[in-house]
């Protein structure tokens, strides 16, 4: 497959006064055309950075990075033809409606509208009720179907996509991530951001981040089979007592709770049930549940912020 | 208001125009609940919390606050409760040191009770060499955890906390909520609003909004055996998609 985003060796850091801030600390990574590509990471991991990079709105301070095969920073005016970017805070005009903005940006890029409308097609539907509304006044979901349209009208080969569902309520988190799926049918490669860990299951590969640093690179599958501990999940019916019991133990190496269970990692990696049973034994909660599970990308990701 | 209750809601209306933001919600919170108040965007949550904290006056209906009446007494409220909204709401100019000195003259603190707290609560964050930096120089999870202590320097009764994880990382987020765990055992009432579904399964009870009406209240076992979902992220789904109403 041929190769869409290129990134070799990258850094980035800011200085605010006397301190610092490596922002990005020699990422590499590749990404294949059509590809949805993931960086997952909480805030200060690096994301805006990488992308203010790829699409040209920054220089790096190292290292060398390309895009559709053109290099980010002599050939920056090509790569803007092609990438379709839609930032973390929203960036449209607010006095303009829709409609204008959007025919603002395809004629900022020599086309129209009708030119692309199978690919912008389906989002723009649902906001067309609303054409004549000023983006300002819109909901913040249509907003975001508003900033999409906007990034794809000029039909790019790369779409970045910074933290989209950041603060939007799970249901349109879903709806989201099924029109992406839709889009990569064009053949459009996506590289989408975000901070929840849920969400890198829905990727075709991801780097995990953290700190200006890529932990991992992987596909979600690769990512959740590298958890080489045996991950055991307990329940009881006073969850926080259980955690700090099995905090105060020696034989436990790890104890985060998950939603309605704890998942707990213990030294020595026990395998059986019974193993297990044993060294819980003398803890005060009676009727703890016990299974072993598979590790989701969120236990791997704190595990590797451990090493 | 019975004793037990840190607030007590009924038929609470917020209307702006001819839209109906919150339409008639009804619940109690008790002291010392960790309680999940959830929604879609759009549903009215914002609204409601703001309504609660004396932020914006209801249309109608009635409710008592931190044992206080939400017409009559807003200002009363304000005293007795903490408050950490979703942006980060501390001084970043400031260092640690001067955010807590500044919140602490606030609340109406005595030099020594800010004096004691400030040293309590630099050993419990684990803040004792960062405490003479700028606040802006702080990683996120940390600024959120601050800023969680913060709302309760004047040892409020109940503290709200506005979706107080959002862009956190996953081991931080676990420590936050040990931070709500310990206020909830030490009496302090939590209400509290996240996006994330885990941690919708640590609250004793939740609410979850729709459309400015409150379509479910139960604790998360509850719940899940009402919805026959696994999860309360289904839970969530089954009734948000029920939502007729965007943003």
């Amino acid at each position: 497959m041929s190769v869409s985003v290129k990134v070799n060796g990258v850094s980035k850091s800011f200085t605010t006064g006397k301190v610092e801030v490596k922002a990005l600390q020699n990422i590499s990574f590749e990404v294949s055309k059509g590809e949805v590509f993931g960086l997952i990471g909480p805030d200060g991991a690096g994301k805006t950075t990488l992308f203010r990079i790829l699409t040209t709105l920054m220089i790096a301070n190292k290292g060398e990075a390309s895009v559709d095969g053109f290099d980010v920073v002599k050939q920056y005016k090509k790569i803007r033809n092609r990438v379709g970017y839609m930032p973390g805070r929203f960036s449209l005009y607010q006095d303009l409606t829709v409609e204008e903005n959007l025919s603002f940006f395809a004629t900022l890029f020599n086309t129209s509208l009708e030119k692309n409308y199978d690919l912008v097609k389906s989002i723009y539907q649902q906001i067309e009720p609303f054409k004549k509304r000023r983006a300002g006044a819109l909901s913040g979901g249509m907003k975001q179907k508003l900033a999409l349209s906007c990034a794809l009208i000029h039909r790019p080969s790369v779409l970045f996509l910074d933290e989209p569902t950041t603060g939007v309520d799970a249901v349109s988190r879903k709806e989201f991530w099924e029109l992406l799926r839709q889009l990569q049918t064009h053949g459009i490669t996506i590289i989408v951001s975000t901070p929840y860990m849920d969400e890198a299951s829905l990727c075709d590969r991801v780097a995990l981040m953290q700190q200006g640093k890529i932990m991992e690179i992987n596909s979600p599958k690769g990512i959740t089979e590298n958890f080489k501990k045996p991950l055991w999940a307990m329940r009881s019916s006073a969850m926080y007592q259980l955690m700090l019991e099995l905090r105060a133990l020696n034989e436990v190496e790890t104890c985060y709770p998950f939603g309605q269970y704890h998942h707990v990692v213990f030294k020595g990696n026990p395998v059986s049930e019974d193993d297990v049973r044993r060294m819980i034994g003398n803890i005060s909660q009676r009727e703890i549940e016990v299974r072993r599970i598979p590790a989701t990308i969120e236990d791997c990701f704190m595990e590797l912020m451990h090493q | 208001m019975k004793q037990d209750l840190a607030i007590s809601v009924s038929k609470l209306t917020k209307r702006f125009g001819a839209f109906t933001a919150v339409n008639e919600i009804t619940f109690d919170v008790k002291q010392g609940e960790i309680f999940g108040f959830l929604g879609a965007n759009g549903a009215g949550k914002t609204t409601a919390m703001r309504m609660l904290c004396g932020l914006s006056f209801p249309t109608s209906g009635e409710a008592t606050v931190a044992g206080f009446d939400l017409f009559r007494d807003a200002e009363k409220i304000k005293k007795n409760i903490g408050y950490m909204s979703q942006r980060f709401s501390l001084y970043e100019d400031l260092t640690i040191r001067e955010n807590i000195r500044f919140y602490g003259g606030i609340y109406g603190l005595t030099d020594q009770q800010i004096k004691t707290k400030t040293d309590f609560m630099v050993g419990q964050l684990h803040l004792q060499d960062q405490i003479n930096k700028l606040v802006k120089s702080l990683p996120l999870g940390w600024k959120q955890k601050l800023s969680f202590s913060v709302a309760m320097l004047h040892q409020p009764k109940i503290v709200f906390l506005d979706e107080p994880t959002g862009g956190v990382d996953p081991v931080t987020r676990r420590e936050f909520w040990t931070l709500i765990y310990e206020a909830a055992q030490n009496g302090t009432t939590v209400f509290v609003t996240t996006h994330y579904m885990d941690e919708a399964e640590y609250c004793d009870r939740v609410s979850i909004m729709v459309d400015g009406r409150i379509d479910a209240l139960d604790t998360p076992i509850e719940l899940k055996r009402k919805f026959n979902a696994p999860s309360m992220a289904e839970v969530f789904v089954q009734l948000a998609r029920k939502a007729q109403r965007g943003e």
